[in-house]
């Protein structure tokens, strides 16, 4: 592609697509079903959904871990069957589960790792990567002697010691504590800004919610939703209106049940969860029939779903 | 041509023999020192084999028998490892052709090999005398031997799912084949009817090749005896290329 003559959209130019990717396992396990996805070169997206769903099966065909079914994958443009030398060279992998050579050094392994990827050495470079990743010094120390959370680092400066364009970390802060998270948030960041495309799983959606430009929710082998994670926000977000009652009541008169209220358990706060979606919120109805049934409130408050609760709600509706 | 990562597979296996080097290196010494300590002794009351001495007799068969034994374990347990404690994930995303692979696990088993063998030969050296009559075509046996039975070690640490399995097959198989493949005496030495038999035992046609190499007798035609060599080296060819195509065993 000529770029003088076609300027880079960082929006709309695809680095990873998969079209109609289908898997099943031996034993005839379908772990994926048609799973249509673009990621767009440079964003961080999000792979949401709940154990099982099929995350790591996703992420390990792209990576060549796993043999694909139907469907095509494409990395950069080249065929990951094809073109597999090409897509592997750029991809990156820091898998779910911890397995490193618990004998080997830090040192010795990602110079092993860089050497794998088909790189000449670049000890500079991967001293530089070590101290980012606060490994530098335990270069000499046997992996198995580092911590868990030590280890992991190490899983990503394996993975980033070829120097990938496209990065994908799969549940990446599972079992890491808070300034790990912190640091690793910062690094993602990092490579962002230095152009590189980062896909990762997590079940804390808080991740997702805090760093990532999209969202995909697969579940059970199929994506679901794939959006900006904003408008994922808005498009999907329920809010709740909550009235805080003058007294508690004993239960909630007939003529609200349109609302399909909610008590709170102590029964002084009537919750009403609306759409922002839909062009009448009700609010204004449920006033005014709360008031007709003698029903008074001294306070009230707004709160808008977690990406969580948008998840869950997905799920559970495609379940 | 990923030659960055053939040479990061060879050089991180080479290393694992260097943190097991007594292992690796000082059993095979120590156990050639006792087969020649006990056969020598008992040797001395059997006649010479075909004008050589029973203990020079002996040496080729008994570097015959590291050789297929150290290959086959190296080969084995290099790639063994990997997939039992998972680490294989990162050589299956790596841009690595299958034959890349295999060249960097077999090369490394096989030049382990040939290094005790030659570590053998030169503690045998301390107890007698021997002269090598065709030097090139011992090498070509080393080679052909340590890379072959590489091979089918690899294999064997593919179809391994447990270590049990892992340690039968040298265990079981090639134990058994090599002492009776002519190892400690000479075919013709057999009944007829078990000369016979014994040609169905690949291992026969290495350790006779071999012994031509150093002592110009053999017990079949040298010539036969490459070309069974070479056979059995294209079968384990065969089997890993069929391997890496179908992911057997090695991935989901
Ligand atoms: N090698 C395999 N053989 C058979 N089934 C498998 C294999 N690997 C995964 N599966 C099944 O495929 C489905 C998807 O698994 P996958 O690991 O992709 O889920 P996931 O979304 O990553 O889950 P988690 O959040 O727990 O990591 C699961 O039901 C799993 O049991
Ligand atoms: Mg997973």
């Amino acid at each position: 592609m000529n770029k003088a003559i076609h300027p880079v959209h960082a929006a709309s130019d695809p680095v990873i697509e998969v079209r109609g990717l289908d898997k099943t396992y031996e034993g005839g396990f379908r772990a994926l079903k048609g799973i249509d996805l673009t990621v767009r070169r440079g964003e961080i997206f999000a792979l949401l959904g709940p154990n099982g769903a099929g995350k790591t099966t996703l992420i390990s065909i792209i990576c060549g871990i796993v043999n694909p079914g139907n469907g095509t994958v494409t990395v950069d443009g080249h065929d990951i069957v094809r073109e597999w030398r090409k897509t592997r060279t750029i991809i990156g992998l820091v898998p779910q589960e911890l397995k490193t050579d618990a004998f080997e050094s830090v040192w010795n392994t990602v110079r092993f790792s860089r050497g794998l990827f088909g790189k000449a050495p670049d000890d500079a470079y991967l001293e530089q990567l070590l101290k980012d990743l606060s490994l530098w010094d335990k270069r000499d120390a046997k992996i198995l002697m580092l911590s868990g959370g030590m280890k992991r680092r190490v899983m990503i400066a394996k993975a980033l010691s070829h120097q990938p364009t496209v990065l994908f970390l799969d549940e990446p802060t599972a079992g890491v504590d808070v300034e790990l998270r912190r640091d690793m948030w910062a690094m993602v960041r990092r490579l962002r800004e230095s152009g590189v495309t980062i896909i990762l799983t997590t079940h804390y959606i808080e991740e997702a919610e805090d760093m990532a430009d999209r969202v995909g929710v697969i579940n059970k082998g199929e994506l679901i939703v794939v959006s900006e994670k904003n408008a994922l926000m808005q498009k999907l977000g329920k809010k709740q209106l909550r009235l805080q009652l003058h007294e508690p009541i004993a239960s909630l008169p007939e003529a609200l049940n349109d609302y399909r209220l909610e008590l709170n358990g102590k029964r002084d706060e009537i919750i009403y969860t609306y759409d922002t979606q839909s062009e009448r919120t009700g609010i204004t109805a449920l006033l005014k029939d709360l008031s007709a049934a003698g029903i008074g409130f001294k306070d009230l408050s707004t709160r808008q779903d977690s990406l969580e609760q948008i998840f869950v709600d997905l799920v559970r509706e495609s379940a | 041509m990923n030659l960055h990562g053939i040479r990061a597979i060879y050089k991180f296996e080479m290393a694992r023999t260097g943190r097991t080097l007594m292992q690796s290196v000082l059993s095979p010494v120590i156990s050639t020192t006792l087969y020649f300590v006990v056969f020598g002794a008992i040797g001395s009351g059997i006649r010479n084999i075909e004008g050589i001495g029973y203990t020079a007799f002996l040496i080729p068969g008994l570097v015959m028998l590291s050789l297929l034994m150290q290959s086959v374990s190296n080969a084995s347990f290099g790639i063994y490892f990997p997939k039992f404690v998972g680490t294989i994930y990162e050589v299956h995303s790596a841009p690595l052709s299958y034959l890349e692979i295999v060249t960097g696990y077999v090369g490394a088993a096989a030049t382990k090999a040939i290094i005790v063998g030659l570590i053998i030969l030169a503690t045998a050296r301390v107890f007698v005398h021997y002269s090598i009559a065709h030097p090139g075509v011992m090498v070509l046996f080393l080679v052909m031997t340590t890379v072959g039975f590489s091979l089918f070690g690899f294999i064997i640490g593919i179809w391994a799912d447990n270590f049990e399995k892992l340690q039968v097959v040298p265990l079981m198989i090639i134990t058994p084949l090599t002492f009776l493949g002519g190892s400690f005496y000479s075919v013709h030495m057999l009944p007829p009817f078990w000369q016979k038999v014994t040609l169905f035992n690949p291992v026969v046609y290495l350790i006779s090749g071999f012994r031509w190499s150093f002592y110009d007798i053999a017990d079949v035609n040298v010539g036969i005896s490459i070309g069974a060599t070479l056979f059995f080296l294209a079968l384990c060819l065969t089997g890993v290329w069929w391997i890496f195509r179908t992911g057997w065993r090695l991935k989901a």
